[in-house]
């Protein structure tokens, strides 16, 4: 008998029942919660007079929706949907006994950083979170993924899922990376290749010697994107690298529990003879520093590319997709990457908000100067407890010192569901996830990077190889 | 939930790939702490000239009358036909909401993004696959014939288009049934709550730091 997956003992620890018709009962161990998706959960098991299954299941906070600058209540929330979303996710977690990290708690954050943070979110666990970028966990070898408004109610009321067993792919990255090369290059590059749908029905497991090369951060900026590549859940083996990330933190075991926790954690790998229904192989070599230039994740090139030509595209579809991208970027075909300029810049989400990712950017400001063409640099922590330790390192000295803005934890302007946002038109260099039209705000052009490439494409006013920053 | 069993609709044709939930709903209207009322804001940034904002009147503001659903022809449609990996992007229920509120009933498309797929289901709303080539010639159809229908047969799992044989299609038996009977899944998992407790009883034993209060 074959060897198993990394999934599929993950997805064996948790059935609770396989039904006849081929659907089974998963458990859920962990439920994020916040302000933009649960409203209707909850208001569900009000009408129809249910509690939550197991409140201590559940953590709560807010991102999508607050503001990166200071304010102190909800009532300091100026929009007014928008602070009946905070104000109802606050009535909703305290009616229901759920742990909310609120308003002015130095843990609030966006749900992706703020869980692994905690501890909240540990190896050998169901993840599941009413936001698609919650593949973001799977760094920590959890089977996570996002679900609908539906789910989060089905979850809270029975702390199950019905689920189908997916597929298994692994993705495996052999070799080092270059200089100039992150996480974040290695999974717009991946997404480059298998493309938007490469992982549609997949669990897609991260392997492979680069990929344990990463700290828990990029592997978190790594998973997050999985649904990028259409996979639901991404998901990477334990290692040293998780176990020294989890310890310590304050929803971790302790004691005996964590020697009992860690054997058992240690078993999460893939058995070297388990199968996989797909297997993609990719060079570390191959990767360089990669900039998006389309409305879609896999409209990605290399930093020192030319921009694709529709012509040579051979599926129609795709074609017709190019062609539309290109009349909405306001770009042509054939030009160099490095010829784009940015409007501004945006440095922060839940792929590229961690400490890590601060300091990378940081790095590329000390000493430089915004762009006088950039018309903003926003840097958002991912978190209160990031905004600090960035804090303690001076890095929010280095970015203001640059002409940079330093925010508040929050969602920002990866999704403008806040006062943060582009203009029609405006290019944004950005660490976010998505490219799609109007993502970043109404007729607003966003290219995909890295945060060392984001900080250097604010100091040039365009895109430049931050291989070769120092001669730009 | 409503039930589904057959529906005879007429089609819309939505000539792209990779439609993202952003496209069906944008970010503005998900503020909203209610499941209905998403409906004239499906697709609102092709829809219309202006940008849109929760709670305006829509029916006053500047229409782009080349978009598929302005046109004449399509008003009244509860079948939309559209290319691979629909509903792509975010978890949003709020994107099968707004589809649901605008009057559609199926979607027909060579692939959808996973999640996506998954919200319809809990909504009433049909997902169907069917191959890029089934997929080409029913737009071929709609575009060649002004008012073209087409009956959905969950039953017998078959779409039945006005002309040409009927296409049978595949979906989960699970999700048929609750369709077909209109169940609340979440009464439906409640009725194994025992074999729940006892998987949560060997889980707490093996892990209990899984279980710890906070």
């Amino acid at each position: 008998m074959a060897g198993k997956t990394l999934y599929d003992k993950l997805w064996e620890a948790h059935l609770v029942t396989q039904r006849e018709d081929g659907s089974a009962l998963i458990y859920i161990d962990r439920q994020i919660i916040h302000e933009v998706t649960s409203p209707q959960a909850f208001e569900g098991l009000r009408l129809a007079g249910r509690q939550p299954w197991r409140t201590s299941a559940s953590v709560a906070t807010i991102d999508h929706n607050v503001p990166t600058t200071p304010f102190k209540s909800a009532a300091d929330i100026a929009d007014d949907t928008s602070r009946i979303q905070v104000q109802t996710l606050q009535d909703n977690t305290r009616e229901f006994g759920i742990t909310e990290f609120g308003i002015g708690d130095v843990r609030q954050g966006i749900v992706h950083v703020m869980a692994p943070e905690q501890g909240a979110v540990v190896p050998g666990m169901t993840v599941v979170c009413g936001d698609s970028h919650t593949s973001t966990n799977g760094a920590l070898a959890c089977l996570a993924h996002g679900i609908g408004t539906s789910e989060v109610e089905h979850v809270l009321a029975t702390q199950t899922l019905v689920a189908k067993k997916m597929n298994n792919m692994r993705v495996s990255v052999e070799g080092e990376l270059g200089p100039g090369v992150t996480a974040k290059d290695v999974v717009l590059h991946i997404i480059g290749v298998i493309g938007t749908a490469g992982g549609t029905g997949y669990a897609l497991e991260f392997a492979g010697s680069a990929m344990r090369s990463l700290s828990m951060e990029g592997r978190m900026t790594v998973c997050n994107m999985a649904i990028e590549a259409g996979a639901r859940a991404g998901m990477v083996a334990v290692d040293d690298v998780t176990i020294d990330y989890v310890k310590g933190r304050p929803f971790a075991p302790k004691g005996a529990d964590w020697d009992k926790a860690e054997a058992y954690w240690r078993t999460l790998v893939s058995d070297a003879d388990a199968r996989f229904d797909e297997e993609v192989n990719i060079d570390a070599a191959d990767i360089k520093p990669q900039v998006s230039w389309g409305t879609s994740p896999e409209m990605v090139v290399p930093v020192d590319a030319n921009l694709p030509d529709p012509a040579a595209e051979s599926d129609e579809v795709k074609r017709s997709g190019m062609t539309r991208a290109y009349e909405y970027m306001g770009l042509t075909p054939g030009m160099p990457v490095t010829d784009i300029k940015v409007d501004r810049v945006f440095i922060g989400s839940c792929t590229n908000s961690r400490i890590e990712d601060l300091r990378a950017a940081a790095e590329v400001a000390k000493g430089r100067q915004k762009a006088g063409s950039v018309k903003q640099v926003l840097v958002v922590p991912g978190s209160g407890l990031v905004k600090q330790q960035a804090e303690k390192e001076g890095l929010d000295k280095v970015f203001v010192a640059a002409g940079f803005e330093w925010r508040e934890p929050g969602c920002s302007m990866c999704l403008a569901m806040n006062p943060d946002r582009l203009e029609a038109g405006e290019h944004c260099a950005s660490t976010s996830n998505r490219n799609f039209e109007g993502r970043q705000g109404n007729g607003g052009r966003t290219h995909l990077v890295s945060p060392a490439m984001a900080a250097a494409a604010a100091v040039a006013g365009h895109f430049v190889d931050i291989r070769e920053l120092d001669q730009a | 939930m409503e039930k589904f069993v057959r529906h005879d609709g007429l089609v819309a044709p939505l000539d792209r790939a990779n439609v993202d939930t952003d496209q069906i709903i944008p970010k503005q209207f998900l503020k909203s702490i209610k499941r209905t009322g998403f409906g004239p804001n499906l697709f609102d940034e092709w829809r219309y000239l202006d940008e849109g904002f929760p709670g305006q009147d829509n029916s006053s503001r500047p229409l782009n009358k080349d978009f598929v659903l302005n046109l004449p022809a399509y008003q009244g449609a509860s079948v939309l036909i559209t290319r691979r990996n629909f509903g792509c992007g975010s978890s949003r229920e709020h994107a099968p909401w707004a589809l649901m509120d605008f009057g559609f009933k199926a979607i027909i498309a060579p692939s959808f993004a996973d999640i996506f797929y998954n919200n319809c289901f809990k909504n009433g709303l049909l997902p169907i696959v069917l191959s890029e080539d089934n997929v080409e010639a029913l737009f071929q159809a709609v575009h060649g014939k002004e008012g073209y229908r087409i009956t959905i047969d969950l039953e017998g799992q078959q779409v039945i288009p006005e002309t040409g044989a009927p296409l049978p299609f595949e979906i989960d038996e699970f999700r048929k049934h609750c369709l077909l009977n209109g169940l609340d899944e979440i009464g439906l998992t409640l009725n194994e709550a025992e074999a729940i407790r006892a998987y949560e009883k060997g889980r707490m034993e093996r892990e209990p730091w899984v279980f710890a209060d906070h």
